[in-house]
């Protein structure tokens, strides 16, 4: 058995920095693009409700390491050559927004109507309706699932190990096959796993408390 | 680029995908029933008055809600054969969607039961019911219909997380389309055949809830 050393170590880190990197890059991305799919899925618009729908169900409805796949092979078919951290990076956007688009639909639907109306009787137009009055109530609602939908993007970034990306999982793969040490290896992997995501859980877990004590 | 798609040998393997799809299936079940069956055992020991248990499901739920299940995979199938425990990665792979789905399930099913207010019970026994009418009308019934929404996504994402098992080559549907890509070198081709077949086997499983819900849950209580 190998020890595990300062550069093992060094090497784990390394993974973390590009878990890190990659959720931060899918959680930004997939929030701008959910917004947009949240407003399409909640517009007036049936053809754009529908499209919106049908983007969100394909999403929740497929394994994210297919997304992972499909995204990183259909890119190398366009003939596009683009560094293999952009192309997980751009399927963990997409998955992102289907995801963050439901929750905020949920969100800005629970607005109740009367809200809408009045922004529509004090002469408001669509954008200042939605940023000035629908918007930051549906953010304060969603908070809680959004917040949890970060642990699970947090958590699925490891999948990119199986495309043969080196993050913190797959990292941990190559530190166990060399020193033979898996249970240390992956126990250690855990544990920084579970170091990031659990603040945040409970963060989500604090702000559901507090709302539903609000809401009695 | 001159990429012509070809799916013609994704065809030719189209039996082998199908009963992979089965084996996803059954992977998938195995896991959900035995997780159903770790979810009832842990919400009972977790309203337990034994403290170290509470505690110890208390933390059996955070850790595996916190970590991902790649990582726990890797470590269920390096963790038992040092218990002296030899399984196929198959059944390894149903052991680890059992734990995740588990504590999940735990979680889902303690929402329910607290769901149910003490006063509806007395007033269940006010109104002459037996102790084991109110059990299942008062009780079960409702706190079932609670938690099915909730519990039967968790259900779906369940079943997409089988295709992680790929990760120890346990026999399911991703593991099989690697080993025709390796063969075949058609990535593309193969894995959007079978991320139909899972949108398809979600889609299933989600109307096969609803058709479930309706005829359970449905109002008028019957």
């Amino acid at each position: 058995m190998g020890v595990i050393g300062q550069s093992e170590m060094l090497f784990l880190l390394q993974g973390l920095k590009w878990t890190l990197l990659l959720s931060a890059i899918g959680f930004i991305g997939g929030g701008v693009f959910g917004l947009v799919i949240a407003l399409a899925r909640t517009s007036g618009r049936s053809a754009l409700r529908k499209t919106a729908a049908g983007y969100i169900s394909v999403f929740q409805g497929t394994p994210l390491l297919m997304q992972l796949f499909v995204v990183y092979y259909g890119i190398g078919l366009l003939g596009v050559s683009i560094e293999a951290w952009a192309a997980v990076a751009i399927a963990f956007t997409l998955h992102a927004s289907a995801f963050l688009g439901e929750i905020w639909r949920g969100g800005i639907q629970a607005i109740p109507k009367g809200q809408t109306e009045a922004a529509n009787a004090l002469g408001l137009h669509y954008v200042s309706r939605m940023k000035d009055v629908v918007l930051p109530q549906a953010f304060k609602i969603s908070l809680p699932a959004t917040v949890g939908f970060l642990v699970q993007l947090i958590k699925g970034t490891s999948l990119a190990a199986i495309v043969g990306f080196i993050e913190l999982a797959r990292a941990g793969q190559i530190v166990s096959n060399q020193t033979y040490r898996p249970l240390l290896i992956f126990g250690i992997v855990g544990a920084i796993y579970f170091i990031i995501c659990w603040p945040l859980s409970l963060y989500g877990a604090r702000l559901e408390n507090r709302m539903a004590k609000a809401a009695r | 680029m001159n990429y012509v798609l070809d799916f013609s040998v994704v065809f030719e393997k189209m039996p082998d995908l199908l009963m992979a799809a089965l084996a996803t299936i059954g992977l998938a079940l195995a896991g959900m029933s035995l997780a159903l069956v770790i979810g009832v055992i842990g919400v009972a020991a977790r309203t337990s008055t034994i403290r170290p248990l509470r505690a110890a499901v208390i933390a059996f739920v955070e850790v595996v809600r916190n970590t991902p299940f790649l990582v726990q995979i890797f470590f269920i199938f390096f963790a038992l054969p040092m218990m002296g425990i030899r399984l196929n990665p198959t059944a390894t792979a149903i052991i680890a969607l059992a734990i995740n789905g588990g504590a999940y399930a735990i979680e889902i099913i303690r929402g329910g039961v607290d769901s149910i207010h003490k006063g509806q019970v007395e007033a269940g026994l006010a109104l002459g019911l037996h102790k084991a009418q109110v059990f299942r009308l008062i009780v079960l019934k409702p706190a079932l219909r609670a938690i099915y929404p909730s519990l039967t996504s968790q259900f779906i994402m369940l079943t997409l997380t089988t295709s992680v098992c790929t990760s120890i080559a346990a026999y399911e549907l991703t593991s099989v389309a690697q080993i025709i890509e390796s063969d075949t070198f058609r990535s593309f081709e193969v894995y959007f055949t079978i991320t139909l077949m899972y949108l398809a086997i979600s889609w299933m499983m989600m109307g096969l809830f609803a058709l479930i819900s309706r005829h359970f849950f449905s109002y008028p209580v019957r």
